[in-house]
């Protein structure tokens, strides 16, 4: 099957979305004249137009306004936020106006938008260029949260966010934009939204992830597979509303869960799944749940200490000998 | 010079403004209206002079203070009084309240119930219409205080760069919350901050009714003609404390019974058409015994009107 990079999916995410609806347009810093820092928009004013594939200034208040406005006003935007860590900057639009509008204007508004969120260790990028924030954005209401892991979903999941008439904050890992995946051409690529997926079938233990460290949980169930250990691997893709139902069906099989992801391990989102498995899945559990997560410190430059901050496959793999 | 049609309208906008605003003032204080609330009283010219130059297709970005845009937008004060009671019938179903209302039919999108929320709301649906190729427009409705907000300066240069059709227009009634705006803003008049954006600045009289209009419809007229934002800034005075319930601790009654009674908007409107002689007290009677019987009938409405039941807790959370 055709092999392209996460980058290529996302941009021809873009330009199918683009085409097939004249209401989609996308703006941001960096992305029409430069063709964006990962290169994920090159050549998209050239089909497009400046209009529709739109420089901003850096004003991330403004972008994020501006978005919603436009929603507001029957078109379907794509902001860019150039580092996921920058949604800081304009947390009132995102938060009080993009997620509460419909809800508290009674369901009169559709805010049909999609951020789209570089995160993630790239580089030695420190501390305000590397923050994987998804679970400040699980615990509000009235937002949906994709993080694909791999080419294939990039594309799908960028593609059904564009079309879903809820605002949706698209989590793309920096460190994966260069990875290659299968992504069969000529094909119209949908991941369901709220959806997670098997991605490898076990039974001896469950790993939860999505994003980058999906690739630790693979490397991990190798690991474990040479020790006679058969896990299975959930990829959530979706972070919020998070599929339960997977994830119980897969722990009263297994009758275990380790729950992994790059971001900080405390308040993360493997808190709330640990959580729910804790409350509706207790009479599974044959052993303690375990979460796997970056250390709780801001991201550090130094190589050395970026490393140390990093959740590692080892750590998975620790945990789930423990737990059998 | 105006025609009567004209007068008639501009009265009952105001007049409808004020005695929503005074109902909602005598129900909250006795409890009947639940959370917070923020009234217009002395401001009405404002709203009904900018909004008599836009249509339903126009769009509207409101503030907490927000019942006289809704009104002047063109919202019916039953709905809105039944939003503010918290009930099904309302605007929102009883979801957003006095300052989260909304009529989208109307474009009016939104009160706001944070300070300086709307400006980029509104520059985005500016960008929008200029998108589609329309004339359609979007104001921004905020106040002295608000443009002490960093999306004030991001909204400005945005939209002027952009050339987006939207006017800004600042309501300075000299209180920011509790707090003279003197005392915390740079510049004594917000329009010389346009300059800063390479955008015209206009100063009007916010009380009088005509002076709004004139000023309203120059920036419109440009905005449609694609040529870019206004900043308009209306010289107002808050006449009520900044919620009801204030104990207005920060300034004296006879202050505000002074600029009360030496500059109430409607007032001055009354005087200069009887002057004229472009309407009749008759005229203006007719139209403020039309508008108690709707305030009282939007009170049986919204009184009457059930509660949501716990079953719209989850309903217009996604689509």
């Amino acid at each position: 099957m055709r092999k392209i990079t996460f980058s290529q999916a996302t941009l021809e995410a873009m330009q199918e979305e683009m085409r097939r609806d004249e209401n989609v347009f996308i703006l941001g810093e960096d992305i029409a004249r430069q063709g964006g820092i990962f290169g994920q928009f090159k050549g998209l004013p050239q089909e497009f137009g400046f209009d529709r594939v739109r420089d901003t200034p850096i004003s991330e208040t403004a972008i994020i306004g501006a978005a919603i406005g436009a929603a507001l006003a029957g078109m379907r935007p794509v902001a860019d936020m150039h580092f996921a860590d920058f949604m800081g900057v304009c947390m009132d639009e995102i938060f009080n106006q993009m997620a509460k509008i419909r809800y508290m204007f009674g369901g009169q508004a559709t805010v049909p938008m999609v951020i789209r969120a570089p995160d993630g260790l790239v580089r030695s990028a420190a501390a305000q260029h590397s923050q994987s924030i998804e679970a400040w954005f699980l615990h509000i209401p009235g937002i949906k949260v994709v993080a694909p892991s791999n080419a294939y979903d990039a594309k799908g999941l960028l593609k059904a966010a564009i079309r879903d008439d809820n605002p949706i904050i698209y989590f793309e890992n920096k460190d994966l934009f260069r990875q290659e995946g299968e992504v069969p051409e000529d094909e119209e690529i949908l991941v369901p939204i709220g959806k997670a997926k098997v991605a490898k079938e076990g039974k001896d233990v469950t790993i939860v992830s999505y994003s980058i460290m999906m690739q630790n949980a693979f490397e991990a169930a190798d690991e474990l597979a040479k020790e006679g250990i058969n896990a299975e691997i959930i990829d959530l893709r979706t972070i919020s509303p998070i599929d339960k139902e997977t994830i119980l069906n897969s722990v009263a099989k297994t009758k275990r869960l380790l729950i992994a992801h790059e971001a900080v391990k405390i308040g993360g989102v493997g808190a709330e799944i640990a959580a729910i498995v804790a409350e509706e899945g207790l009479d599974y559990l044959d052993a303690p749940i375990v979460r796997v997560g970056a250390k709780y410190t801001p991201v550090p430059f130094s190589p050395t200490l970026e490393e140390a901050y990093r959740p590692k496959t080892e750590e998975i793999v620790k945990g789930i000998k423990e737990m059998l | 010079m105006y025609d009567k049609a004209l007068l008639k309208d501009f009265y009952k906008t105001m007049v409808s403004i004020r005695y929503f605003e005074e109902t909602i003032d005598e129900m909250s204080l006795k409890g009947e209206i639940p959370g917070f609330v923020h009234l217009y009283i002395g401001e009405e010219a404002i709203a009904t002079a900018v909004c008599q130059n836009l249509t339903h297709k126009d769009y509207i970005q409101s503030t907490h203070r927000g019942h006289g845009h809704t009104i002047a937008k063109g919202a019916q004060l039953d709905r809105m009084m039944a939003e503010l009671f918290g009930k099904k019938t309302g605007y929102c179903k009883g979801k957003g309240g006095s300052m989260h209302i909304a009529d989208f039919s109307v474009g009016m999108l939104g009160a706001n119930g944070v300070v300086g929320g709307g400006y980029t709301l509104a520059v985005g649906g500016a960008l929008a219409e200029q998108m589609k190729g329309t004339d359609n427009i979007a104001v921004v409705f905020f106040g002295d205080g608000a443009s002490n907000r960093g999306t004030f300066h991001e909204a400005l240069n945005m939209a002027a760069v952009w050339k987006l059709p939207v006017i800004f227009v600042c309501e300075n009634n000299e209180w920011a919350s509790t707090t003279p705006y003197l005392t915390q803003t740079s510049v004594k008049d917000i329009a010389d901050r346009a300059v800063g954006y390479g955008i015209p600045g206009v100063i009007v009289d916010g009380n009088d009714v005509f002076e709004v209009y004139e000023a309203a419809k120059t920036a419109v007229e440009r905005a449609r003609r694609g040529e870019g934002p206004t900043l308009l800034e209306a010289k107002t005075y808050r006449i009520k404390g900044h919620f009801v319930g204030d104990p207005e601790m920060y300034r004296t009654k006879e202050e505000v019974k002074e600029r009360f009674d030496s500059n109430d908007p409607i007032k001055r409107f009354e005087d200069k058409v009887l002057s004229s002689g472009d309407m009749t007290e008759s005229d203006l009677e007719e139209i403020r015994e039309e508008i108690k019987f709707e305030i009282e009938k939007a009170i049986d409405f919204a009184k009457n009107s059930p509660f949501p039941g716990v079953e719209e807790l989850y309903t217009d959370l996604y689509v």
